[in-house]
């Protein structure tokens, strides 16, 4: 188990600048999901924290060494890939210890080794099959076990789940949050699926274009997004935003839509209101027009028209809606955000 | 049936005919004595089929001065072969496996210059190559002739390899990294196992092209190692005496036999490697 610390870390692909001076300390023990849309440098990040892509500046520490110059191989660490990569022409087992064979580890410590991983993994019986004969998930897990034969101070995961289908995909993330659990091992993990996020991460960063948005635990993150990005990144459906008018007196106007917010202006701004804070209710001090309803199964999203703002709304008691209906309704103004609207940070 | 169907496979049989003909016309001469051939009706199957003919163009037949057949001959293509294919295809593999996963300085340019040379006309560095091998005084010997397939082979196995690589995923090459594997142990373990298909298709290519090569067996391999191509020239080109017709056919099926056998027992195989390096996955 070892910290991470990336400081004033640079990578440079093909003449372009991917990351700029980028700062991140990664807590001994901790679950780091690495979250941004595709093409953020999210995975090219973990590239160079595994030793896989060269850094053009700045340092890499794990466990207070500095490993920037440092052979993939030696800096202590396990990865699992998007595609599993594993050995196509090696069984489960030879897959698994490849790693140690060639460190040259004694064969009875190789399966002591094995036999503990694959009983965790549930692979025992999977142990002589090459990998063309295992299931998506199986394959996944083979190569999660093959990152933990090697009792690497940190793992990395680079979107492991996202060649899954839907069920396995939870299935294998909630093991992989009791894998966490157990082993208490540092992790990073990479992803654009920020349910993955939510629910595996003792921190989220959030990353656009090679920058850090915010680092946060989910729910500082999800609660209190430091920026419009992070705000529109997070949460299914998204956030809804106003542009209006933030008076003296502390009242957001937007058109017909008014506000009282804790903050006060004069200044323009932009509100932002998670679809479940606002609440359907017959004596809402707001008036909005039903445009669409989707239901969800377990809750519906319902679309509305206010004054020419679109606002959707989780809706969670069985109640069937028609378009154009008129309904009254009220945000939750404690738990709505502020953004400046040049800027787009959080007020 | 309907009409068209009719007239595609009156096409394909005629297209089918028109090329087995010749390959007819060899075996029956070839299993006919030489008062029947005079005779002169060259499409019918023979009276009394014999396979003396056979037996004298592989232990017979005269070879300008000696009249050995082409026995001779076929092992000497054998001992070129055999090293011609090992040798070209795994450096063929090595190089594309360190173009495709190294990436050294400057690979590109390296890999345009080597494909530069399968455009390049063999007749053009005849010459050239004559005298770099005397100055390295291994000319006319096995050494020059697998040397010279070896070279001559390069560009396109590269290609082959290189392409067949690069459809694998990258992360398999990063994974072996992560697991310690150097330059040469991710060749060997990791990436050469990975690559069967790739390494049958070009066993036959080159097993073929170093079989059925005759100008580079002549020029570079020397007298005592001409290869089956070159005696089988020998053989038809012997201008004393009677033209054995029978000897010459049976002679050339003969030489011809084993890049057939190859294609025949091969083909699956050489289809499943040709679309794997064309399709990912």
């Amino acid at each position: 188990m070892s910290n991470v610390d990336l400081r004033k870390l640079s990578i440079t692909l093909g003449g372009n600048a991917v990351i700029r001076e980028l700062d991140l300390q990664v807590k001994e023990g901790e679950f780091l999901v690495l979250l941004g849309p595709s093409g953020c440098g999210k995975s090219t990040l973990l590239h160079s924290i595994a030793g896989l892509i060269e850094t053009s500046g700045g340092s890499i520490e794990i466990g207070g060494k500095d490993m920037s110059r440092i052979d993939p191989s030696e800096r202590g660490i396990g990865m699992v890939f998007q595609s599993y990569a594993l050995y196509p022409t090696m069984t489960v087992e030879k897959n698994m210890s490849f790693g140690l064979r060639i460190a040259g580890m004694p064969k009875a410590q190789i399966a002591e080794r094995l036999e503990r991983v694959a009983g965790m993994l549930h692979l025992k019986e999977l142990l002589k099959r090459k990998p063309a004969q295992l299931s998506g998930g199986q394959r996944q897990r083979v190569a999660i076990g093959r990152a933990l034969v090697r009792n690497a101070n940190v793992y990395l995961f680079d979107e492991p789940l996202s060649n899954l289908d839907a069920k396995l995909r939870t299935d294998l993330r909630r093991e992989l949050k009791l894998l966490h659990q157990n082993l208490g091992s540092t992790m990073i993990y990479v992803t654009h699926d920020q349910v993955e996020a939510m629910t595996l991460a003792s921190r989220i960063v959030v990353m656009k274009a090679g920058e850090i948005q915010q680092v946060g635990t989910p729910s500082e993150v999800y609660e209190r997004p430091a920026n419009l990005f992070v705000a529109g990144f997070l949460g299914a459906p998204s956030m809804n935003f106003i542009h209006g008018e933030l008076d003296a007196l502390g009242r957001f106007n937007a058109g017909a839509l008014s506000v009282g917010m804790s903050a006060a202006g004069p200044r323009k701004a932009v509100l932002g209101v998670r679809p479940e804070h606002i609440a359907l209710m017959d004596d809402g001090p707001l008036l909005g027009k039903v445009s669409l309803a989707e239901p969800m199964g377990s809750h519906q999203v319902v679309w509305l028209d206010c004054g020419g703002h679109q606002l959707s709304c989780i809706v969670q008691e069985a109640r069937s809606f028609a378009v154009g209906d008129q309904v009254a309704f009220a945000i939750d103004a404690r738990r709505a955000c502020l953004f400046d609207p040049d800027s787009g940070k959080a007020l | 049936m309907k009409p068209a169907r009719i007239g595609l496979y009156a096409f394909l049989l005629s297209a089918a005919l028109f090329f087995m003909l010749p390959l007819y016309i060899m075996i029956t001469t070839s299993l006919k004595s030489m008062d029947e051939i005079r005779n002169g009706h060259l499409f019918a199957l023979p009276l009394a089929p014999t396979l003396e003919a056979w037996r004298s163009a592989w232990s017979e037949a005269c070879t300008g001065a000696s009249c050995d057949g082409v026995r001779a001959g076929f092992w000497n293509s054998v001992r070129i072969a055999v090293p011609s294919t090992i040798l070209p295809i795994l450096l063929g593999a090595l190089n594309g496996y360190a173009l495709s996963f190294w990436r050294p300085r400057g690979a590109n340019v390296l890999f345009a210059i080597l494909l530069l040379g399968a455009f390049v006309p063999v007749q053009v560095m005849i010459y050239p190559l004559v005298r770099m091998l005397a100055a390295m005084e291994v000319y006319g010997s096995l050494t020059a002739i697998v040397l010279v397939h070896l070279v001559f082979g390069m560009p396109v196995l590269t290609l082959l390899f290189r392409n067949y690589y690069a459809s694998l995923p990258h992360e398999l090459f990063q994974a072996a990294r992560i697991d310690g594997g150097g330059f040469w142990r991710i060749f060997w373990h990791v990436m050469l196992p990975a690559s069967i298909p790739m390494l049958v298709v070009a066993a036959i290519m080159q097993i073929t092209g170093v079989w059925n090569d005759y100008i580079l067996g002549l020029v570079f391999a020397g007298r005592d190692n001409a290869p089956m191509t070159v005696q089988l020239n020998n053989v038809i080109n012997t201008t004393t005496g009677v033209r054995l017709y029978n000897v010459n056919m049976a002679a050339t099926i003969l030489t011809a036999l084993v890049p057939l056998a190859i294609y025949f027992l091969s083909g699956r195989w050489f289809v499943r490697g040709i679309a794997a390096g064309a399709v990912k996955g």
